[in-house]
């Protein structure tokens, strides 16, 4: 009996696609696999494990976190990236942030239900807004991330932690402006859309009008988004990739301006000369390869277990 | 040495790579689809599969057979994913829910590689290896298949026949690709990147916690995933994984592997046309419109506009340390240029412009140089235009190597071009217009409606790249997005292979003093005005609401 020719057509196809996968599915990974069973690749090819003291301490390719439980940072340890990994370096759970270049306001969710919100326009109400939000239930902006992690490490690190567009108390410095006919006109209001009420705003006036805080919960979506630049230097001391999160957050790698930001405070916290730290950081600092390709980098694990193997923390 | 210098250097070393593998490359695939000997596999693959490969076949059963082929692997590959948890390698993952099967099984048959999941917690091994990689394979020898047949169709006369789907599919596959991946996977084991079947391992970090390093058979994947145009990356991360690309060189390698084929093929079709200027004419045009793509992306990302990059003091977020900028900005445009859609940085994190770049460089319609073969017989459809529009401004008789384009020519060529954009363009309003498709923007304003147009435009254009904030793993986006692959891949095929046919039947006409030579200077520059202009009528509006409107704030 003959098959209709459309059928018969699709079986061939069918057949085709199981030939196919056997060579291409089966044969091609499994012959890859036994290639990189040779010495010299069979390391790589297992996820190049690094061991200290008989115990895998994790991949020369992945990088991790050197903080304790909380998430804060240990001082006798070379700091990574930020990381949009899982809770940060989880390869179970690769990310970037994908923020965009223009993310700059901050959501902060009301706790309470809607209904028992203060009304801002009614004076009467009584507003409380310190004591009915919590700040980490909402959603940081990119900018106001990148300003706290600038500010945070200059404090750790004794630099300058400055940025533009960042306020003093290290959110974005970003004000809603309501003018009266819409996006143009005389200004009516400035809210520093950042600052949560109680909190000072960083300006005091903006075009002749007061600087509001905000008030969370209200809707400011009508005001015109302004940034505002300040006086902050145009270099910042804290390096760029100090502030941002990575593509893959398993970034191994710093460069080497945050390396030499950090090696006085790694230093300090193992009683040694900043001159040896600086030592160890050069013998795993990378440069491009074949001199042109990629960027200079800081193999962070490699330093903190050379720095732990050589000049372990004293208790 | 400098960054921008550094960023330089990296593109000349490309583009000089590049130049000098196209004439070996494009000739070995011009022996490859017109040799008339059969290997001793292929000839056992045909006796399995049951074809005879001496037969050609008219377009319309070269048509049918592309379609066979791909049907039966979005069924395969869906059936495969829902009973995953059944099959061994399965690292304990649950099968794959419907929408997201369907969705997947559309994104690797239609060399998308759309993702709406991560790699490491959905999918096994064996669903990674020999289901996603062998439509890698598979769907980009299809897309060679066709614009061979397009090529076929512009050199032969008085014929209805276009050449042996079957035979063009398994000599891509094993003359080809299979090479290539096995000499490219094995440099990247080299380079750092895994190839293993294990589950990983449990590692004890220097602060006490403990972290799980996973495994796989990455680098076989990732080797034809970029020589295929494909872009499914093994990880969520994608070629930003130190596992898939873990150095600045095999970086390089990656991108240059992405352009490799797309870039020979203009090779192989002056070639098959027995004219190598039209091939050198093709990739002219291809050249200057991704040159330019790419070296205004590199100096956008390197000027770092808007306030967050201001703030930063660079355009770091979502980009490696290894990589840096100018070697990110230098894939993403790659990619995007290719139907790739694989990334070693996040699209999403880009200053506004930059963002932009990407996205024109997919509504170019991936020409330029394109997904491997789709990207040459998109430009070669297009060039049946420029020579339409040409013969319009001076009152020439329109015609392309010999070949008469008519009204039926013309009208398969415009169907082509109109068929994307439509896609786009209702694709993206329709999800505008619903709750649940902007309840997935995660960011608001334009920026939200740039992340909506970027995955439709991925989608209708098989890139697969994509501004990842967007929540895309819901029903409705995972049936829109697959339904935009099928007909984005799919229509344009049957309109390329249409074409091939009506122009194969044809009697070559005589070059005369009318007749537009379309391998000069001034053809190039039409092609690259017209691809230019199509796409600047077509999706300004769109980009004006999106990425514009956020660059000029």
């Amino acid at each position: 009996m003959r098959l209709p020719s459309w059928i018969a057509q699709h079986l061939a196809a069918l057949r085709a696609l199981l030939v196919l996968t056997a060579i291409t599915g089966l044969a091609y990974p499994l012959a890859l696999a036994a290639v990189a069973r040779v010495p010299g690749l069979a390391h790589h090819a297992d996820g190049s494990a690094v061991t200290a003291n008989g115990i895998t301490v994790g991949s020369a390719r992945i990088g991790q976190s050197f903080t304790d439980s909380d998430g804060n940072a240990l001082p006798q340890y070379l700091q990574s990236r930020p990381s949009a990994a899982g809770a940060g370096y989880d390869p179970t759970a690769t990310a970037a942030s994908n923020l965009g270049p223009e993310d700059v306001v901050d959501v902060v969710d009301v706790v309470d239900v809607v209904d028992s919100l203060p009304d801002p326009t009614d004076p009467t109400d009584p507003a409380d807004p310190a004591g009915q939000t919590d700040p980490a239930s909402g959603r940081r902006s990119l900018l106001t991330q990148v300003c706290a992690r600038s500010l945070s490490i200059g404090k750790t690190e004794g630099v300058d932690g400055r940025r533009p567009y960042c306020t003093g108390s290290g959110v974005g410095a970003v004000l809603g402006v309501f003018h009266r006919e819409g996006p143009t006109g005389p200004v009516t209001r400035v809210v520093s859309l950042n600052e949560p009420c109680p909190t000072a705003p960083f300006l005091a006036t903006h075009g002749g009008v007061r600087v509001e805080c905000a008030r969370p919960g209200q809707d400011y979506a009508r005001a015109v988004v302004v940034p505002v630049r300040g006086n902050a230097p145009g270099q910042p001391v804290v390096p760029a990739d100090a502030v941002t999160a990575g593509a893959s957050g398993l970034d191994p790698h710093i460069s080497p301006a945050y390396s030499r930001i950090q090696a006085p405070r790694v230093a300090g916290a193992r009683g040694i000369d900043v001159a040896v730290v600086l030592k160890i950081v050069e013998e795993h600092t990378a440069g491009r390869a074949l001199g042109f390709l990629g960027e200079p980098t800081v193999d962070v694990l490699a330093v903190n277990l050379d720095l732990d193997r050589h000049h372990p923390v004293r208790d | 040495m400098s960054d921008s210098v550094a960023g330089a250097a990296f593109v000349v070393s490309l583009v000089t790579a590049l130049a000098v593998a196209y004439r070996p490359l494009g000739d070995y695939l011009h022996a490859v689809v017109t040799s008339p000997r059969h290997g001793r596999v292929e000839r056992a693959v045909y006796r399995v599969v049951g074809v005879d490969p001496e037969g050609e076949q008219p377009w319309g059963v070269y048509a049918r057979s592309v379609l066979a082929f791909s049907a039966v692997s979005v069924l395969f590959l869906y059936a495969f994913l829902r009973v995953q948890d059944r099959l061994w390698l399965s690292l304990g993952l649950p099968r794959v829910d419907a929408d997201g099967a369907w969705n997947t099984a559309v994104s690797f048959t239609t060399n998308t590689n759309w993702q709406w999941y991560s790699g490491e917690s959905t999918m096994g091994h064996l669903v990674q290896m020999a289901g996603l990689a062998v439509q890698n394979f598979v769907s980009a020898a299809v897309g060679i298949a066709v614009a061979v047949a397009l090529a076929r169709g512009l050199a032969r006369s008085r014929t209805d026949l276009l050449g042996n789907f079957w035979v063009d599919l398994v000599r891509i596959v094993l003359r080809v690709l299979l090479p290539i991946s096995v000499v490219a996977a094995i440099v990247l084991i080299a380079g750092g990147a895994v190839q293993n079947l294990s589950g990983g391992f449990d590692a004890h970090t220097l602060v006490g916690a403990t972290q799980h390093v996973t495994g796989g058979p990455v680098a076989g994947q990732e080797a034809i995933k970029d020589l295929g145009t494909n872009g499914g990356g093994f990880y969520n991360a994608n070629s930003a994984h130190p596992f898939e690309n873990p150095t600045a060189w095999t970086n390089w390698i990656e991108i240059f592997l992405l352009l490799l084929i797309p870039v020979a093929l203009p090779r192989t079709f002056g070639r098959i046309v027995g004219d190598d200027r039209q091939g050198y004419a093709i990739v002219a045009a291809m050249g200057a419109l991704a040159l330019g793509s790419i070296v205004t992306l590199n100096v956008v990302q390197g000027m770092h506009p808007g306030t967050v990059p201001q703030s930063v003091g660079a355009a770091t977020e979502g980009t490696e340390t290894r990589f840096g900028v100018f070697g990110s900005a230098t894939f993403a445009a790659a990619t995007t240029l290719t139907s790739t859609g694989s990334v070693n940085s996040f699209h999403d994190s880009y200053t506004a412009p930059g963002g932009g770049v990407t996205l024109l460089n997919m509504m170019l319609g991936e020409v330029a140089p394109g997904g491997v073969g789709s990207g040459l017989y998109g430009m070669l459809v297009l060039a049946i235009v420029t020579v339409f529009v040409a013969g319009l401004m001076v009152g020439r008789t329109p015609e392309y190597l010999g070949k008469k384009i008519g009204a039926r020519e013309i009208k398969l060529a415009s169907l082509y071009f109109l068929t994307t954009p439509t896609l786009v363009l209702v694709g993206t309003a329709t999800a505008m217009a619903l709750a649940v498709g902007r309840g997935a923007m995660l960011n608001t304003g334009a920026h939200g409606l740039s992340e909506v147009l970027y995955a439709f435009t991925s989608a209708s254009n098989n890139n697969g790249s994509a501004f990842a904030g967007l929540s895309v793993s819901g029903t409705w986006y995972n049936t829109a997005l697959g339904l935009v692959m099928l007909l984005g891949r799919f229509l344009p095929m049957i309109l390329v292979l249409g074409l091939a046919g009506s122009l194969a039947a044809q009697q070559p006409v005589p070059v005369s003093a009318g007749t537009l030579p379309t391998h000069r200077p001034l053809f190039v520059i039409m092609l690259v005005g017209v691809t230019v202009i199509l796409v600047a009528l077509t999706f300004l509006p769109a980009l004006a609401l999106g990425p514009l409107a956020e660059g000029v704030r």
